[in-house]
């Protein structure tokens, strides 16, 4: 794991430096060009993540890449792809009724709660939020098929 | 005294009751924030930001700044009562604040945090009204030049002070950097990085990276260590407060080793963590007792606890008076300030008179509120940290995500922060550092705007950096911070050749 994060940093070096370079790195007759600056950032980037990446490939034989073991990826995971799910579905409900989905799926899978404990939390936090950000502050936040039904 | 006559206005600025009601719900936010996992003071006062775009901006850093020490104060309750510290600084809090609340003595370790994180405050407090003015009229002076090497000084320092790899230092500096960067350039108006898409050309805003990095990222890696709140129960009453507050001066030595400690780390971007640790360290090596520390030592609970509340409040010092904010939260709260149309440095304590002063004003009175707040709402604390993980972690997950919209109304930044927490929880468990990430990314363009400007007056000469002796000694210094790892390599090597020489430390 170390040897693929120092890499993709490696990956992103090279690509600053590439961008950097095509618009232009040097100096120009009214001072330095737009890529200049970046285009060292990359340049140091890319010494320091390809000295990681070889001090992690010599010292490999005792860190044998224990990263995560696999009961910890599952949690992790189980966390994880929820949060994706709910992102998408931001963009497709809004934001309150996806939090509502999400709650309610988080703590029925994860927190196996009975019904009846799930739903108020699940009603009330995003009805907080409505409240609070809506009607109090008067910050807009994204809005799906629900709350234009209701006139929002 | 100039200081304390532009002190007393400031408390007069304060007056207005809405201002002192905003200070409390501030500092209870801010516990609340330092008591759940996943949310911290960094991302607790991002997510909060765009609430406070409809006050007048003394009001909003007031509640925000109170936010910041209720969020100090709140880590330290989960360390003791649960040995599960809320806040990276308060992790040295858990060695000797733990085995103390085991002993059922939970109610003295944490009057002992709360008074030590007061008195660590209060000093870097009046280090701040006192130095502030000073540095900022000095600071006047500087040029793109100085500045460059300051933003320099800051940069290496990371490198020179943290206890990570320095080239993972590096490399998550230079992507901070590299980040910033992305967008539309703001001296030639170019557009870098963009790849052709649109949605790029706003660039990376810091407060989205901040909430993913530290909010996201922190729920990822709680869930790994699949937790279990087991709590210990804490009586706090007035008696004990009392009965600890009589013991307390003994240690008098401890807490002001702590307050230089931390000061010195917060205004130097070492931040509070390290300080908190450096702190424990010292003060086990010089106390009497130090080889209890660990097994429940009030003296170990007030020296970390104190240099991480120095820290924390010195690191407002460079911000406010340079710009440069020494941690992350302070450069979440400069971001608020950059929102509001003030532009932190020097300038700040010429024409924002009433603001300064009256945020410095604020910070004394928000510490006094802050340890009131806390002594008498431990049990409501301890009773929320109750509530499962598995109801406590999507509500996190969902504040998370509409903090990350608010900042631009912009769908696509709620993945970015996704994107962000896997990065923050990979980066975690590899050793990376967030928090040169995170400056590097605020930084970003105003380092690179100096350095420009510096090479167009020096005709892109490097020799511009010592050119005289004030610009020369700070990237002097920056260099040797810089280069520090491997000076204190040759020293070690030095030191075990020669082993007569005795140590001097």
């Amino acid at each position: 794991m170390e040897l693929v994060i120092a890499g993709l940093f490696i990956a992103v070096a090279i690509l600053v430096m590439y961008d950097n370079w095509r618009i232009g790195a040097r100096w120009a007759s009214d001072g330095p060009q737009a890529g200049y600056f970046p285009f060292y950032i990359g340049l140091i980037m890319f010494i320091a993540s390809t000295t990681t990446f070889v001090l992690n490939l010599l010292a490999r034989s005792d860190a044998s890449s224990n990263f995560v073991d696999r009961s910890q990826l599952t949690q992790v995971l189980q966390v994880f792809m929820p949060t994706v799910v709910f992102v998408v579905l931001i963009g497709v409900l809004g934001i309150y009724v996806a939090a509502a989905i999400f709650i309610t799926f988080f703590m029925s899978w994860l927190g196996k709660y009975p019904i009846y404990k799930i739903a108020p939390i699940a009603v009330l936090i995003p009805l907080f939020l409505f409240l609070m950000f809506e009607i109090w502050f008067l910050v807009p936040l994204p809005k799906g098929p629900l709350e234009t039904a209701l006139g929002y | 005294m100039e200081a304390l006559s532009s002190l007393i206005h400031g408390f007069g600025v304060l007056a207005d009751p809405m201002n002192i009601l905003y200070m409390f719900i501030g500092i209870f936010l801010g516990v609340l924030i330092g008591v759940l996992p996943g949310l911290g003071g960094a991302n607790g006062v991002a997510i909060l930001l765009p609430l406070t775009f409809s006050m007048s901006p003394v009001s909003a850093i007031i509640m925000l700044s109170s936010i910041y020490w209720g969020a100090l104060f709140g880590g330290a309750i989960t360390s003791i009562l649960f040995n599960i510290p809320g806040e990276p600084w308060s992790v040295a809090t858990t060695f000797d604040g733990y085995p103390l609340a085991q002993k059922g003595r939970a109610g003295e370790a944490l009057a002992t945090a709360f008074t030590g994180s007061f008195f660590g405050a209060f000093v870097a407090t009046l280090l701040l009204t006192f130095l502030a003015p000073l540095i900022a009229r000095f600071a006047l002076q500087f040029g793109p030049a100085e500045f460059f090497a300051v933003y320099l000084l800051t940069f290496c320092s990371f490198v020179g002070m943290g206890k990570e790899s320095p080239f993972k230092v590096i490399a998550a500096m230079m992507l901070g950097f590299a980040l910033a960067a992305v967008g539309l350039d703001t001296v030639t108006g170019q557009l870098r990085m963009t790849f052709g898409t649109t949605e790029l050309l706003r660039g990376f805003d810091f407060l989205v990276a901040v909430i993913g990095l530290f909010g996201v990222g922190e729920i990822l890696l709680t869930m790994e260590e699949g937790l279990a709140f087991k709590g210990k129960t804490a009586k706090i009453n007035l008696r004990v407060v009392i009965e600890t507050w009589k013991e307390l001066p003994k240690y008098w030595l401890t807490a002001i080793r702590g307050s230089i400690v931390g000061c010195w780390m917060g205004i130097t971007p070492g931040g509070a963590t390290p300080a908190s640790f450096m702190s424990y360290g010292l003060a086990k090596r010089f106390s009497k007792s130090g080889h209890k520390f660990g097994t429940g030592e009030i003296e170990g609970v007030l020296a970390p606890e104190t240099a991480a509340h120095a820290a924390g409040t010195s690191a407002l010092l460079p911000m406010l008076t340079l710009g440069i904010p020494g941690s992350p939260t302070a450069a979440v709260l400069l971001g608020g300030l950059l929102i509001w149309g003030l532009q932190p440095g020097p300038l700040l304590f010429v024409e924002q008179k009433d603001f300064v002063w009256g945020l410095i004003a604020s910070i004394y009175l928000g510490n006094i509120a802050g340890l009131i707040v806390v002594l008498t709402t431990v049990p409501l604390f301890a009773a929320i940290l109750r509530v499962p993980f598995s109801i406590i972690a999507p509500i996190i997950l969902v504040i998370c995500a509409v903090g990350a919209y608010t900042v631009h109304n912009a769908l696509l930044d709620i993945s970015v922060m996704l994107v962000f927490g896997v990065l923050g929880y990979i980066f975690k468990k590899l050793g990376y550092p967030l928090a040169p990430l995170v400056l590097a990314l605020v930084l970003g363009d105003m380092a690179e705007s100096s350095f420009r400007q510096a090479m167009l007056l020096s005709q892109g000469s490097m020799a511009i950096f010592w050119s005289n002796w004030l610009v020369g000694s700070i990237v002097t210094l920056a260099l040797l911070m810089l280069f520090w790892p491997l000076i204190s390599l040759a020293l070690g090597k030095l030191r075990t050749k020669a082993p007569a020489v005795p140590q001097t430390e």
